[in-house]
């Protein structure tokens, strides 16, 4: 058959599976559809729900705006799918292009798409863990029981880790005046993803907002009282804290599992792919019919010298699953690389906050607009030279600028004046990320590879 | 004219009608300087996006000032302090902050959109006032008025004094759209008559507000105490100006060459007829295709910019042409067609970046429901001057009169 004509075959009458019914794997089966992709699509999710969105989980639903039944993700178009949801994907035969399901079933597919993101890494003490009152927050089960939990008056919430997320679910108890307590092992919150300049705001945000915010602390153990309820926390200073509802907020671990064996290139740092989605396998060899995206996904980008990345991001997962989904019915000529700068929002304390590029490679920071102080800003990272990503505090509107800095690797330090020159900054600083070796809640872009441009191999410790 | 450089061809009067083939000119100079001390003018759409979003560009008067002046003379010469729209951060960031809690979210979600049954009422009053004529000019009789009587109860002006509000703004957006041929020295004087009046007018409905608030933006602005802190009474005074002259300026033109292009499309128009959803379509189309700002001209930048290969010296004055970027073809596919359906529709009628239109809200709202309202109730419309005559202005460019017939009102 000619190359043309197998394509042809394949978007009229091929057999594509996605595992993964969220964002990414809803996103790139609207992408199939709009391209005129005809032939059947098997979507298999193993929560119950239809797709739906999750920034709003640790915002607008913990604040009480939006219920957390109401973030399903709006459809763009008629999907005529076959939803298999509320089961998990057990296992893949690559050499018979079959998915195995938790049920026993199994699904065919002329073309896979990976897309099962990452969860919540739990409380790693398990009886702890199983206390009542301890919460993690990924799913919309999470934040219905959280929710609930907030709802019913806490003495006070004890959230363990001040990574983004943590962070939110710390403002949003503020916000309904709850009293809370964030722990981190970290001089600061939001350290792993913007450094210790930027987490020194975070920190007073914080403060200033009422939380009770311990930093440089482990939390040693969850205490439960008899009958099964948390009642405290122990940390590695000595303290106590009395708490009746814990949120475990140590970042996520990918959801690689049912992979295993199945001789993908897949493991705790995701499933590594090229810059057009298509898997590894194990031997580092590219395969053709298998594609990721996502969470789960991670791939060399030629910005940041092909380092291999993984990110949380909401719109890096919309934008790789629509190359995904375009690459898996086009020919290699017609092919499109996932060269997307990875950008992340969030909003805590009432403050904006966006990032673009990829702040943890810099080693330097100079803030270009505003001022620390007011906590209203524009700081650019600086690596080797060259601009590699920057974040803004309720500046918004200026990032799309940086981004093109990011893009065209301006030179750092930053030497042109902006109209919003202030006494303090523009010299560059130390960024001061902590040391990737020792764990934090883990930030939402994860350098998890070597560089060709690196010549030597340098050990690089897992964080998971 | 054939040797005026490309800038005067689009500036002149006798272009205002169709300046798109100047435009698709103008685009192949990406970079347009044609001379000394004169405008660097940029016309294509990722261009024009990325100096919307680029900190070395300064809107602020005094940069503009030093800079040098342009021809086409100062449209907001009110006598108060600069508005937001005139600074840069962070006085910018602080009084847009604050006017925006009133206004919008994240703190007033609704506010806009509860406005909606009030538009609906106003507009449905102007054409009940068409009375049996078969033949209106749209610009007086509706596409004027309509934006006064909507700002007045967004500020909160009491029925009563509207009229006295309308008198009074009148001539002063006539006075921003000065006459080539002279005589303007009469009418600018009124203008100014009236922006003394509608200061005082506002003055004093502020210090009332200040004593006994009520639901409305001009209460909220003068009592609100965010954290950004209180607005000076002058800066309530400012804001409100703006809100009124700006929304103003840009809704006419809106609704009038909304109006225009239907009738120009009148497949679009039965089908806005039948299905008046589609004005939401219909509007944003119009915001590339027809945008009342033409162009950005009053952005100073303080550093050197390169661009495609060119250097912008510090200082420059720069022209950001939105109306040449909504149709430059490397951004949209088949740009000088209107289609109300088109899906990829990022334009810059609106502006980008720290200046977004304040008011967007507002204004897609009040054309949404006057262009379907229009559609509704006209019984078979007809274009009388095609093209209609136009305003002098070459940034907010719009037709001042629009002569438009129809065969009855339906009630
Ligand atoms: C509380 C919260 C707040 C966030 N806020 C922001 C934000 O402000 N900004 C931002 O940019 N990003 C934010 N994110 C991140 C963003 O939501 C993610 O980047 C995005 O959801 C990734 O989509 P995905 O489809 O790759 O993965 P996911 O959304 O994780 O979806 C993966 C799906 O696959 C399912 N699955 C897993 N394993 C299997 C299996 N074996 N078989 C079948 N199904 C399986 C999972 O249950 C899940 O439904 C937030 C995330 C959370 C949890």
């Amino acid at each position: 058959m000619t190359v043309e004509g197998f394509f042809e075959r394949l978007r009229t009458e091929g057999r594509i599976v996605i595992v993964g019914a969220s964002l990414a794997g809803l996103t790139a089966a609207e992408t199939l559809r709009a391209e005129g992709f005809t032939g059947s699509l098997t979507m298999i999710g193993d929560e119950p729900y239809e797709p739906y969105d999750r920034p709003p989980l640790s915002k607008a639903v913990l604040l009480g705006k939006a219920s957390p039944h109401r973030t399903d993700l709006p459809r763009r178009r008629e999907l005529d799918a076959d939803w298999r949801l509320g089961v998990a994907a057990a296992g893949l035969d690559l050499g018979a292009r079959r998915v195995r399901l938790a049920d026993g079933d199994e699904v065919e597919y002329d073309r896979l798409l990976i897309a099962t993101g990452v969860r919540a890494r739990p409380w790693p003490n398990e009886t702890e863990a199983q206390l009542d009152g301890v919460f993690v927050l990924r799913t919309r089960d999470d934040a219905v029981a959280l929710h609930r939990r907030l709802g019913a008056a806490p003495r006070r919430v004890f959230v363990i880790g001040a990574g983004f997320t943590g962070s939110e679910i710390a403002s949003a108890c503020r916000y309904q005046d709850l009293a809370v307590t964030v722990a981190e092992r970290a001089n600061a919150p939001l350290v792993g993803a913007l450094g210790g300049v930027v987490g020194a705001v975070a920190a007073e945000l914080q403060r200033e907002n009422g939380v009770d915010l311990r930093t440089g602390v482990t939390v040693t153990a969850l205490e439960g009282d008899t009958s099964g309820r948390v009642r405290a926390a122990h940390l590695s200073d000595g303290g106590v804290v009395e708490t009746d509802v814990v949120v475990v907020s140590l970042g996520a671990t990918r959801n690689t599992e049912w992979l295993t064996g199945s001789g993908l290139g897949a493991g705790p740092r995701g499933v590594a792919c090229d810059a057009g989605c298509r898997a590894f396998d194990f031997r580092g060899i590219v395969t053709d019919d298998v594609f990721v995206a996502g969470d789960v996904a991670r791939s060399p980008h030629p910005l940041f010298n092909y380092q291999f990345l993984s990110l949380e991001h909401w719109g890096n997962a919309v934008s790789q699953a629509e190359v995904a989904a375009h690459n898996m019915i086009s020919p290699s000529a017609d092919r499109r690389p996932h060269i997307w700068v990875p950008a992340f929002w969030s909003s805590q304390f009432g403050v904006n906050i966006k990032s673009v590029g990829v702040p943890t490679m810099g080693d330097q920071i100079m803030i270009t607009q505003g001022s620390l102080a007011e906590r209203r800003f524009v700081g650019a990272y600086g690596y080797q030279g060259r601009v590699i990503a920057a974040v803004s505090f309720d500046n918004t509107r200026w990032l799309q600028f940086y981004q093109q800095l990011i893009e065209t690797a301006a030179p750092f330090p930053l030497e042109y004046s902006t109209v919003d020159r202030r006494p303090e900054g523009r010299r560059p600083i130390p960024a001061d990320f902590p040391d990737p070796s020792l764990p934090t809640h883990g930030p939402t872009v994860t350098l998890s590879g070597y560089s060709p441009v690196d010549r030597r191999l340098v050990f690089t410790p897992a964080r998971h | 004219m054939t040797h005026a450089s490309l800038l005067r061809r689009i500036t002149d009067y006798s272009s205002r009608a169709d300046p798109y083939p100047l435009y698709e000119e103008l685009r192949r100079t990406p970079v347009l300087h044609e001379e000394d001390g004169g405008p660097y003018a940029v016309s294509s759409y990722w261009d024009i996006l990325s100096l919307l979003h680029d900190p070395r560009i300064s809107s602020d008067a005094g940069n503009l000032a030093a800079a040098g002046s342009d021809e086409l003379g100062e449209a907001e010469e009110t006598g108060l302090p600069p508005s937001f729209i005139r600074l840069d951060p962070p006085e910018h960031d602080r009084l847009r902050r604050i006017a925006n809690r009133p206004f919008g979210p994240p703190h007033s979600p609704h506010r806009i959109d509860a406005m909606r049954d009030d538009l609906t009422e106003i507009v449905s009053g102007l054409i009940d006032g068409f009375g049996d004529a078969k033949r209106i000019d749209l610009v007086d009789r509706f596409a004027y008025p309509f934006p006064v009587t909507v700002i007045c109860r967004l500020l909160g002006v009491p029925r009563e004094d509207q009229p006295r509000f309308r008198a009074w703004v009148d001539p002063i957006v006539a006075g921003l759209d000065p006459d080539p041929g002279g005589h303007d020295e009469e009418r600018l004087r009124a203008a100014q008559e009236a922006r003394v009046q509608l200061g005082m007018y506002l003055a004093g409905l502020v210090e009332q507000r200040r004593k006994e608030p009520r639901e409305d933006m001009l209460s909220r602005l003068a009592t609100d105490r965010g954290p950004d802190g209180l607005m000076t009474t002058m800066e309530v005074l400012t804001t409100a100006v703006l809100l009124l002259i700006a929304g103003h300026e840009t809704t006419v033109n809106l609704i009038t060459n909304g109006m225009l292009t239907l009738l120009r499309h009148p497949e679009f128009l039965r089908a806005l007829r039948e299905d008046p959803g589609l004005s939401v379509g219909i509007v944003e189309e119009l915001l590339r295709y027809e945008p009342p700002v033409q162009f950005i001209p009053r952005r100073t930048c303080i550093a050197d910019i390169e661009l495609r290969g060119v250097t912008i010296p510090k200082g420059s004055r720069i022209w950001l042409v939105l109306a040449a970027g909504n149709r430059d073809p490397e951004r949209f596919t088949d740009p000088d067609r209107f289609d109300p359906y088109r899906r990829d529709i990022q334009h810059l009628g609106f502006g980008s970046g720290i200046h977004i239109c304040f008011g967007a809200p507002l204004a897609r709202l009040e054309t949404q429901i006057a262009l379907a309202e229009l559609a509704g109730r006209l019984d078979n419309p007809r274009l009388v001057d095609d093209p209609p005559p136009y305003r002098q202005n070459a940034v907010l460019r719009g037709p001042r009169h629009l002569s438009v017939a129809f065969d009855s009102v339906r009630p």
